[in-house]
């Protein structure tokens, strides 16, 4: 039960910054995801937190004590490593003691807690085993359990589901989320998969290139990106996005790309007619667009030809080219189109999105 | 077909596999013959009527009795023994160590200092003991054991800290992270988590250590001259060949004697040994 303070943090590997003036309050009770491509500085951080890695500058601290200075161990703490960490020479049960007699809890106290831990995970059968005779998820459990134990006031998370399979993955994510609704800990999670990031964190935080691109619930993200990097990331299949050029005419303001002239949304035209002349990035998500059905006002469509049909079942992914442009749509999955065929896609004008060309901020 | 494979498989499996197998199996055959020829047969001259230099019909063991009554192969036996384990262990001790700090613990000149103590093993011992002989003369340890206990650990810490600094390597090092966030200091998450991962690397670099100092000639030859202090292989060969006079019955009873501890060392700790050369850490 705490809360973690990151300020100003900072990480320096000789020239290499790695992070960069990260600021981050994680409330009590919080599931904080820190995601982010490979490199972006994510597991940095948390292991800065951990005390796994040194501080080059910056202040962390836990329930108001700054824990720059203070060794793994006294942090009250509890990490969960990507290859679960599991210590082969021990049995499952001495696994997941372990921390409870480095710490002298008294053995009756510590058959308690790691049994109690064992029956919320499902892995009582397990205890004699060792690591090897285990399945992945099950390690997973036992590294989980390990964790849970200690009791710590902070949950680390470093990609722990990234080595398993697709259907435990989801499967391990649900009960994830479970297991934290119910022991209600302090949690940190590093993740590079979104859709991880959005089923578990109250809060994502997006990070690239050592520096925080936002943060804010999951819907937030998804419906109001900062930029453009956040909004590719969030979402998937990706968001598209098509360099446009802005046109003040008949008293609209219209985006062209070659063989594209949509219209502007009146409630993003306002604060987008200072750009007009200028190039910008249009975004717009796959599930934005569907076909056309000749009820939409003239500027909210466009033509486009079929390139590849992908149909999913649930949905169809077109992926379509307009212009010079490459797009994905997300259509009904009734839809019957073939490659090759021209079809005019419509757009939903409140779910478009602008970005500054140069700085890729959101406009 | 199935024929043809099989023929192949003659030629060119069991037939290399049979004359390599002949090929390491022969000194031995060679030293357990020697020692049990009598003495007649022994210098009998190959154009004898007789001569059969693989077989003798006549076994004995007066070879043995010879060693083990007339010179004090027991006292060279014990010496060696002592010697090697108590080199050994020091070396291993030194070596575990050394190798953990520079596979783990960031410093600078880490790199520098890794490949320094591997270049120090690869100074030959042919050079190595005129230095060292002074400082044995210096520290008045001639012709004792320490003389050895103490200049073996010059080329086994070496090989030893490289050996297990590439087994550490292997370990994954979150086992190490995760036993710290656990709740164990440095030397905790060392002694509980790694050292007992580790124990094939430390089998295997204890084995070939001991192994080492056991066969060791140029040392224990100029450092030791008293009989009584004297190693096997020393003792075998100073004692055993008197000038130009070479008693081949008991010089090959020495040396088959002298190879049994290592061959009863080698077989028990075989397993891990294995386990140790392919330094495979499953989790």
């Amino acid at each position: 039960m705490a809360k973690v303070l990151l300020r100003d943090l900072n990480k320096k590997f000789d020239a290499t910054h790695v992070v960069k003036d990260v600021n981050l309050e994680i409330h009590d009770h919080e599931f904080v995801v820190l995601v982010g491509p490979s490199g972006c500085g994510k597991t940095t951080t948390l292991r800065m937190v951990a005390g796994l890695e040194d501080i080059t500058s910056g202040e962390i601290s836990i329930d108001g004590r700054v824990v720059n200075d203070l060794a793994p161990m006294d942090r009250d703490i509890a990490m969960v490593f990507q290859n679960y960490a599991l210590y082969p020479h021990m049995s499952v049960y001495q696994n997941m003691s372990f921390g409870l007699r480095m710490r002298k809890f008294e053995k009756p106290e510590i058959d308690k807690r790691v049994r109690e831990a064992a029956e919320i995970l499902g892995i009582q059968p397990l205890l004699e085993r060792r690591p090897r005779q285990l399945s992945g998820g099950q390690r997973q459990r036992v590294a989980l359990g390990r964790a849970i134990v200690r009791n710590p006031r902070v949950f680390l998370f470093d990609e722990p589901l990234s080595n398993l399979d697709a259907a435990l993955r989801v499967q391990m994510r649900v009960e994830l989320k479970r297991l934290h609704d119910r022991l209600e800990t302090t949690a940190i999670y590093v993740t590079h998969d979104q859709v991880e990031a959005m089923t578990l964190g109250d809060r994502v935080v997006v990070m690239k290139d050592g520096v925080i691109q936002q943060q804010g619930a999951p819907l937030e993200l998804y419906e109001r990106p900062a930029n453009r990097f956040v909004a590719g990331f969030i979402g998937s299949p990706a968001m598209n996005f098509v360099g446009v050029t802005l046109e003040w005419t008949d008293h609209a303001l219209w985006a062209r790309a070659p063989g594209v002239r949509v219209q502007v949304p009146a409630h993003k035209a306002e604060v987008l007619r200072q750009h007009s002349g200028k190039r910008v990035t249009l975004g717009v998500r796959p599930e934005a667009l569907r076909i056309a059905n000749g009820a939409e006002a003239p500027g909210s469509t466009f033509e486009a030809t079929v390139d590849v049909v992908e149909p999913l079942g649930s949905e169809i992914l077109l992926n379509v080219r307009a212009g010079e442009s490459a797009i994905v749509a997300r259509v009904d999955p009734a839809t019957r189109v073939n490659p090759h065929e021209s079809v005019r896609l419509a757009f939903d004008p409140a779910k478009v999105h602008f970005f500054d060309a140069a700085t890729e901020a959101s406009l | 077909m199935i024929e043809g494979a099989r023929w192949k498989k003659w030629i060119w499996f069991y037939m290399p596999l049979g004359a390599f197998i002949v090929g390491l199996l022969f000194p031995f055959y060679w030293m357990v013959i020697t020692t049990l020829r009598p003495d007649g047969e022994l210098y009998r001259p190959w154009n004898h009527p007789q001569y059969s230099p693989f077989w003798t019909w006549n076994p004995t063991l007066d070879h043995v009795k010879s060693l083990l009554q007339e010179t004090l192969f027991n006292q060279w036996m014990w010496n060696t023994m002592l010697i090697a384990m108590v080199a050994t262990l020091i070396s291993l001790f030194c070596g575990v160590i050394a190798g953990y700090a520079l596979a783990r613990l960031r410093f600078r000149w880490a790199g520098l200092l890794g490949t320094a103590i591997f270049v120090t093993y690869l100074v030959p011992q042919t050079l190595l003991f005129i230095p060292l002989a002074e400082i044995i003369r210096d520290y008045r340890i001639g012709d004792t054991p320490w003389a050895l206990i103490l200049t073996y650990p010059t080329f086994l810490i070496p090989f030893c800290t490289w050996l297990m600094m590439g087994y550490f390597k292997a370990i994954p090092k979150e086992l190490e992270e995760c036993a710290r966030i656990d709740g164990a200091a440095r030397w905790q998450a060392m002694v509980y988590i790694i050292l007992p991962i580790a124990v094939p690397g430390i089998l295997s670099a204890g084995i070939f250590a001991f192994t080492l100092s056991w066969n060791e000639f140029i040392y224990a030859l100029v450092f030791l001259s008293s009989p009584e202090q004297k190693t096997v292989p020393v003792g075998v060969t100073s004692e055993l060949i008197r000038g130009d006079v070479f008693f081949w019955g008991s010089l090959m009873a020495g040396a088959l004697i002298g190879s049994i501890p290592v061959a009863i060392v080698y077989s028990f700790f075989v397993e891990h040994y294995v386990a140790g050369m392919t330094g495979s850490v499953k989790g």
